[in-house]
């Protein structure tokens, strides 16, 4: 009979919080060891140009600096910087670990300084006299594609980095043809900057001694940075151990390996000392990873009766001056992604990867996905507008059902599990929509400006099977666990899936101390060591509790099975007669009952082996998932926006999500309120902005405007449950869906509220002047 | 933060601390510094000596009597946001409630603001909406400056490197008069994109007799709107003439940046105008 769970399914508050909330918890930059030197690296100050001279002299006779090294020391040493999405035919070029002559961006690495202090090595850096010749710099994403436009290299053809023409499609083509009805929008995703609370930082300390080199760095995938380390400096991945100590943040932007990541190593080794640097705000915001960064044109057929048919979409990706880890890829999972929750029947995809001048591009939450939504969402909204069709009436007619899954879509996606009618009919009820309308309607009738915004969205999740995975990853998409247990029946897990503020040590320890009847103090979960977590690849792609906890799941299996064999020889019968639920193996018909941490005990004592069987009780285990899942939602909100000023206010905001099995639906919520609120922070104010010369105007947070909890309301969660059949667990994943659904939807509720002054577009983020231009231009338009 | 090398005073004495201002060229003086400790990590003030003034006694406080508030230049915004002796001032709890967040609140101060004058701090607009005076010690001794000969530049008070502000001395008005702020905060660093602060006084049939105008945000330098204040003058606007009569203010000479274009400021301004003296004008006639 099996013991209802007593931790998994409970609201049990993060156990990693208590030492960070009260600062006892080690964080890269708060390493600190014997003969420490510290870097400062100079970046350029120019977006495009040719370094005429670096002139390190004074900074050399200043007070505690060890040394200044730039590309000449380098050259043919180490590098270039890890680039692992190699797409077909692309027009690739390798990114050194400091600047080879030229410069492509304001903020790349030209010179790093090392010196006693960190004050001194800042000092220094601005003592290095570099003279760069500028040339002009390609900034606009479409203007980087014109005939004439400056080119980021020269050596290319043109700044197209990648070009995917989209493929003849019949289908699509009679689709277009026979429609009632088409549509065609053009849509900016802006770039924005994924700001981690903790930015980058790295301590790197070879020793001569063992010839070892170990790397504390703030990273999402630490087994990543193992190899691309090794791979970038020739040293054999058995001398790194790297550590991600606590990681305070990453949002996709601490997936890659960076140079910096490899450049320190390598001073390390030069100087025969431990290296630190740790970034600044303004140095994260230039020379960190951006996201998005998509302007897309998009065709849309339908039938009018509101039946999305067939879309056509162009991606023009902006990559940023190099292609960055992953970069160059993530437009694919806005094709991927581009039938949402909707039964489409053809899809034609082209997609363009672009070099500018500007920071490089990469996975942040969501990556390609939010991009996805936002087009189909828009799509929607569009196609209603044009047949006079509520917004929910459009998107229930278009909903795939519940009966159709698995369900593969035009692009070849397929979807695990849904259902999202239920979801749908819980969000509305929750919300309870007509009312809102009656609502809306009658203060529009007073004078204000009032929208209800909806977006229903699906995303792919659990990543995923390592099909894609090339020899330079030097690894899949599995995830690894492995579980030790006591001689008291504690149990240490060690996971692969390295968190980064995703609550990976209570989600983890909740499955384990149920699986062995045990408390959650007698677990503990390692993370994050390559030395102790030998194999593993990280946590992105929503993929810690789905591909890491059933890792996790998979290796108490194990331990289960061996356990039962034991206590089978314990208690002299055999092992398939044996339940084991609660902590205590137990035989049906028979009396007595044997727990756990007996069992525990004599798999370690061993004084009566059992035949066959080593002694202790361990397992490892390595899930490599089938399929990837398809978490979905609904999010509703109410705007309303002020005639005079153009100023937003949100009123409501609730979000109904669907992601199978839920842990600990504290940690859920937590997911959902961070990811929504940066999903709106999308919609309303962030933007990474650079000049025409490419210069960096939002370059510190007084400029960078990161969304704050006073313009939030009260956030409505609530969920509905459709597990996935492709784990254990049936769970889907959670980290990314806030910033999928809440961006269309603020949109669509902005659009809605300025519908009546006949406004009928905007592009994100909506900045109070750019709505009050739009309000402006279309009560001028009226007038006329 | 990374600062370039500097000395740093703690002196416990106003003396002592002018002495160290006037003894080195380019000492600045250090009270919540929210402002300054921004510039200093990014190097855009690089000054040798710090003189830190959090030890000196007697520089904080709010008193009101005989029709005057005298508020200690180190007094910090959260001591303003309900202070008793504020309770007939609602003006100052409109200012501190939007200033940055709650530690910006509780470390900055009054006086380091309006001794900092950032062109769109809120207080510079409060100080002339309200006038009054700033009360000073330097080398030569105390003097005072009257709020509108207060803000004279850029990022310039009319105190010189080596005075510190002490106090700000401010008319409180109550019989038929009100004053109020509002502001368009910046979505990043919070500070105004436009902020207006009014203080008005109606006469018994409601016109307004007397009004000051403080604007933030707008231009290079705090101001006084005098146009707009020439142009209320006598009048009981309702809302829609109150519109007209604060769209244009001639002394408004904005510029544009990456959160709001000049013509986007110039229209918001007139927008905040209207509704601080709307919302003074209900405060007077209560």
């Amino acid at each position: 009979m099996a013991v209802k769970p007593v931790h998994v399914g409970q609201r049990i508050k993060r156990r990693e919080d208590p030492r960070l909330i009260r600062g006892l918890a080690t964080y890269t930059d708060d390493l600190k060891l014997h003969g420490m030197l510290h870097v400062a690296f100079v970046r350029s100050q120019y977006a495009a140009g040719r370094i005429r001279s670096i002139d390190t002299r004074r900074a050399l006779a200043m007070p505690g600096v060890v040394g200044v090294f730039s590309f000449d020391e380098l050259r043919g040493k180490v590098g270039p910087a890890p680039c692992t999405a190699l797409m077909p035919g692309m027009n690739f070029v390798p990114y050194p670990l400091l600047a080879d002559g030229r410069v492509l961006y304001v903020g790349q690495p030209v010179a790093v300084v090392v010196a006693k202090d960190r004050y001194g090595a800042r000092d220094a850096a601005l003592e290095v006299e570099v003279e760069i010749e500028d040339r002009p710099a390609v900034v606009e994403l479409e203007a980087a594609m014109a005939q004439g436009a400056p080119k980021v290299y020269d050596e290319l053809p043109s700044n197209v980095c990648w070009h995917a023409p989209a493929e003849p499609n019949s289908k699509l083509d009679a689709l277009f043809a026979s429609a009632d009805g088409t549509l065609s929008l053009r849509l900016v995703n802006q770039r924005v900057a994924p700001l981690p609370m903790e930015g980058r930082a790295i301590v790197a300390h070879w020793e001569d001694g063992p010839q070892k080199l170990t790397l504390w760095t703030s990273t999402q995938t630490p087994h990543g940075a193992k190899q691309q380390v090794a791979m970038c400096l020739g040293i054999p991945e058995l001398r790194i151990r790297v550590i991600a100590p606590e990681v305070g943040g990453g949002f996709g932007c601490k997936i890659p390996t960076y140079a910096e990541e490899c450049l320190l190593p390598w001073l390390s080794r030069r100087l025969k000392k431990p290296v630190k640097w740790a970034e600044t705000r303004t140095e994260n915001l230039a020379a960190t990873t951006h996201g998005r960064g998509h302007v897309e044109y998009i065709d849309a057929a339908y039938r009018k009766d509101g039946k999305l048919l067939a879309l056509h979409g162009k991606t023009i990706a902006d990559m940023g001056a190099f292609a960055s880890m992953l970069g160059p890829a993530i437009p694919t999972f806005t094709h991927l992604l581009a039938c949402g929750p909707y039964g489409v029947q053809a899809v034609s995809w082209e997609i363009i990867d672009v070099y500018t001048n500007t920071m490089a591009t990469e996975a942040y939450r969501g990556a390609g996905r939010p991009e996805a939504a936002y087009i189909v969402e828009r799509v929607m909204d569009e196609i209603a507008k044009q047949i006079g069709l509520d917004r929910v009436e459009i998107r229930r007619r278009n909903l795939l059902t519940k009966d159709v899954f698995p369900y593969t879509t035009p692009t070849g996606a397929i979807y695990d599990s849904g259902n999202y009618e239920a979801a749908l009919d819980k969000a509305l009820a929750r919300f309870d929509y007509p009312r809102a309308l009656a609502e809306r309607d009658c203060r529009r009738e007073a004078g204000e400006l009032v929208g209800v915004g909806v977006a229903t969205f699906t995303e792919i999740c659990g990543l995923g099977p390592s099909t894609g995975a090339t020899a330079l990853d030097r690894r899949g998409t599995w995830e690894s666990a492995e579980l030790r247990v006591e001689p008291t029946g504690a149990v240490t897990v060690m996971t692969g899936a390295s968190p980064h503020g995703q609550g990976q040590e209570t989600a983890f320890a909740q499955l384990v101390a149920d699986a062995f009847g045990i408390g959650l103090d007698d677990v503990t979960v390692v993370h994050g060591d390559t030395d102790i977590v030998t194999h593993g690849v990280g946590t992105f792609g929503s993929r810690g509790l789905v591909v890491g906890g059933t890792a996790v799941h998979m290796a108490i299996q194990k331990i289960v099975g061996k356990a039962k064999r034991i206590a089978a020889h314990k208690l002299k019968t055999t092992e398939d007669r044996l339940d084991f639920s609660g902590g205590f193996f137990t035989q049906p018909g028979a009396e007595w009952r044997l727990g756990w941490a007996e069992v525990a005990m004599a798999a370690h004592l061993w004084n009566d082996p059992v035949p066959g069987e080593e002694p202790g009780l361990e397992a490892v285990a390595r899930f490599e998932p089938t399929g990837t899942t398809f978490p979905f939602g609904v999010h509703f909100c109410q705007v309303s926006v002020d005639r005079d000023t153009g100023e937003l206010v949100l009123e409501r905001f609730l979000s109904v999500d669907d992601v199978g099995t839920v842990v600990n639906p504290l940690l859920a919520d937590g997911q959902r309120l961070g990811g929504i609120v940066q999903g709106l922070g999308q919609a309303w104010c962030e933007e990474v902005r650079y000049d025409e010369n490419g210069q960096l105007l939002t370059a510190t947070l007084m400029d960078y405007a990161m969304p704050r909890a006073s313009m939030f309301p009260r956030f409505e969660l609530d969920m509905t449950c459709t597990p996935s059949p492709l784990n254990p667990l049936g769970a889907k994943g959670i980290g990314e869906l806030g910033t999928i659904g809440a961006t269309p939807c603020l949109v669509s509720a902005v659009l809605d509220a300025l519908a009546p002054l006949g406004v009928t577009h905007l592009d994100m983020p909506l900045r109070s002047e750019r709505i009050w231009r739009a309000i402006r231009d279309a009560q001028a338009g009226a007038g006329r | 933060m990374i600062p370039a090398a500097f000395e740093y005073k703690a002196p416990a004495t106003l003396d002592e601390a002018v002495r160290f201002l006037a003894g080195t060229s380019g000492a600045k003086v250090l009270a919540g510094g929210m402002s300054l400790i921004p510039a200093l990590k990014h190097r855009l003030a690089q000054p040798p000596l710090l003189v830190d003034i959090g030890r000196i006694p007697g520089l904080d406080g709010v008193s009101a009597s005989g029709g005057q508030l005298r508020i200690g230049a180190r007094t910090p915004h959260a001591a303003l946001l309900a202070h008793p002796a504020l309770a007939e001032a609602p003006v100052f709890a409109d200012a501190a409630a939007v200033i940055g967040d709650v530690q910006v609140r509780n470390r900055g101060t009054f006086g380091g603001s309006l001794a900092h004058a950032d062109p769109a701090a809120d207080w510079p607009a409060v100080f002339l909406a309200l006038g009054g005076e700033a009360h000073a010690v330097g080398p030569k001794g105390k003097r005072s400056v009257a709020a509108d000969d207060f803000f004279v530049g850029m990022l310039q008070s009319a105190l010189a490197d080596d005075e510190i502000l002490t106090e700000l001395v401010l008319p409180l008005e109550t019989k038929r008069a009100g004053a109020a702020y509002l502001k368009l905060r910046q979505p990043a660093s919070g500070f105004a994109i436009v902020g207006a602060a009014v203080q008005l006084r109606a006469d018994r049939k409601g016109r307004i007799d007397q009004i000051r105008i403080g604007i933030t945000g707008v231009n290079a330098v705090p101001f006084r709107a005098k146009s707009v204040e020439a142009r209320l003058i006598g009048q009981s606007p309702d809302p829609a003439a109150l519109r007209t009569l604060c769209a244009q203010i001639d002394e408004a000479d904005p510029t544009g940046d990456l959160h709001a274009s000049a013509e986007y400021r110039r229209h918001l301004a007139g927008v905040f105008v209207a509704r601080a003296v709307a919302k003074a004008q209900g405060r007077a006639a209560r």
